[in-house]
């Protein structure tokens, strides 16, 4: 499995990353101007607000760019040609992210994906996303 | 209030080395700060002004006590390698109001032969653009080519043509770190980096810095060094836009229309443009969101020797750009407006001099295309322009 390396967390992003710990990715909508945010934040980056909520997002989108890392560093070292992508989320957001469990030959832009965790062993999981499986 | 004419670039210096171990980055400023006041016939005891990047230590402040300075003006502005540009139109600005009348512009960086690290994401961002695997800037570029190449059906080959005519260019200039003609075929058959980026399509990684000295008019006029006249500055910053990102322009779509309408000149009235060349990807977006071409049509716009010295359709980076001659510290601004001068002085290499060249372009790319970066164009004109 890809390494999964604990992200950075803050008291703004808590909620967010707990969440992924049950295996759900929530994103914020603004209630005051009904835009989906990205990436979490406290004020709506459209009108400033901090009335914005959190809902359960769909867990599926498409690759909407995508790169292949021939050679790792760090804890990516050892992890062999891996995958970096932009997935546009069924709700919106285009989100950075990696594709694994794929045929990396056969990605394309477009490619339907759906979501993954991958534990950190830190109170988070890294979402992740391989092809869809319908 | 314009800043046309307000202000003129009279003094510049690229370090000649690209490996430099055996000197602090504190006198690599000390260096480059003392050959472009050289070049222009000024003294450090001239300079009232003071901009540099966030790597030269906290804030302003570190440099300005190293080079034992008192400026009535300074500025620290941080859009990676495209800050030393916006130092070009921020000094003009703080020139044009009466706040000073040599600005000071130095970089310095040793990524070979000392530490270096610089984050892409520490903002509110972090935890959601790292943490991917993301080791530095190739990753993130790659994911901007991908894109392009989809929309617009732009192909390797013709990103290679970029890194070809940087080569070309290169041959001429001794210091170059990579001082040879490549071909095509050597940028395909070199390693795939990050697809589709090759290790041929991305700049080269170097020690050494460079410095620009910004003066009054009254100043520029006692000097005996030609100077290049300020026409224009435009700066934007792009980012991920809540989630909204589009890879497949640059911040150039608005620092662009900014410089050019300051300088009240249009794209046909450029003969020369040093373009921020990280990789082979950011120059060809670079070109079509400047206007040079349609959007998409950069790949057309390079083939065939576009732009290869002197003669092409857009001659640039006559130095050899960052992808062949110098990457300074990982930062490519200063070495484009070092090389634009040179070009406004007719002393680039006679090989690769454009003849005529009456207004020339620098523009800078800092951070990442792939996420947010800083775009900085600049016009500079002769000095009677």
């Amino acid at each position: 499995m890809l390494p999964a390396p604990a992200p950075v967390i803050n008291s703004t992003t808590a909620e967010f990353w707990k969440a992924t710990t049950e295996g759900r990715f929530i994103l914020q909508r603004c209630d005051a101007c009904d835009i989906v945010l990205w990436f979490p934040r406290r004020n709506c980056p459209k009108c400033w607000t901090e009335n914005v909520s959190t809902f359960d997002a769909q867990q599926t989108g498409t690759i909407y760019s995508f790169t292949v890392v021939r050679k790792g560093t760090g804890a990516f070292k050892d992890a062999g040609p891996f995958v970096i992508a932009y997935v546009e989320l069924a709700d919106g957001p285009r989100i950075m992210t990696n594709i694994v469990d794929c045929d990396i030959d056969a990605l394309h832009i477009g490619m339907p994906v759906e979501m993954v965790f991958h534990d950190t062993g830190e109170g988070s999981a890294l979402y992740r996303f391989r092809p869809a499986s319908r | 209030m314009t800043i046309r004419g307000a202000a003129y670039v009279a003094g510049i210096y690229e370090h000649p080395r690209r490996d430099i171990p055996d000197r602090t980055l504190f006198e690599i400023h000390t260096e480059v700060a003392l050959g472009a006041l050289a070049d222009a016939g000024l003294a450090m005891s001239d300079v009232d002004a003071v901009f540099c990047d966030d790597t030269a230590g906290f804030g302003p402040m570190s440099l300005v006590e190293h080079f034992g300075l008192r400026p009535s003006y300074f500025d620290s502005t941080e859009t990676g390698g495209s800050s030393y540009l916006a130092h070009v139109g921020h000094a003009a600005a703080a020139i044009a109001a009466g706040k000073c009348s040599v600005a000071l512009i130095t970089l310095a960086g040793k990524p070979r032969t000392g530490r270096h690290e610089v984050s892409f994401a520490s903002g509110s961002d972090a935890g959601f653009e790292s943490g991917w695997g993301i080791a530095g800037a190739p990753h993130t570029y790659a994911l901007a080519a991908q894109r392009h190449m989809y929309e617009f059906g732009t192909t390797s080959a013709q990103l290679a043509e970029i890194k070809v005519a940087a080569s070309i260019h290169a041959q001429y200039n001794p210091n170059a770190y990579l001082p040879y003609a490549v071909t095509v075929e050597d940028v395909l058959n070199s390693p795939l980096v990050a697809d589709p980026l090759h290790r041929l399509d991305c700049c080269v990684v170097t020690d050494g810095g460079g410095a620009l000295i910004v003066v009054s008019p009254e100043v520029a006029r006692s000097l005996n060094r030609t100077s290049a006249k300020i026409l224009g500055h435009g700066e934007a910053i792009k980012h991920t836009n809540n989630g909204g990102i589009d890879l497949t322009y640059t911040g150039a779509v608005w620092s662009g229309p900014r410089a050019f309408a300051e300088a009240g000149v249009s794209v046909a009235d450029i003969k020369y443009a040093s373009i921020y060349d990280s990789f082979t990807i950011t120059v060809l977006q670079t070109i079509e969101d400047l206007g040079f071409c349609e959007k998409g049509q950069g790949g057309k716009f390079v083939m065939d020797g576009g732009l290869v010295a002197p003669f092409g359709k857009l001659p640039f980076n006559t130095d050899g750009g960052g992808l062949c001659n110098n990457h300074p510290s990982n930062r490519g601004g200063i070495t484009k407006v070092i090389e634009a001068v040179r070009q406004m002085r007719g002393e680039a290499h006679p090989a690769v001099q454009v003849p005529n060249c009456q207004i020339s372009l620098a523009h800078g790319t800092g951070g990442s295309l792939g996420s947010k970066h800083g775009s900085v164009t600049l016009i500079l004109g002769q000095e009677d322009a």
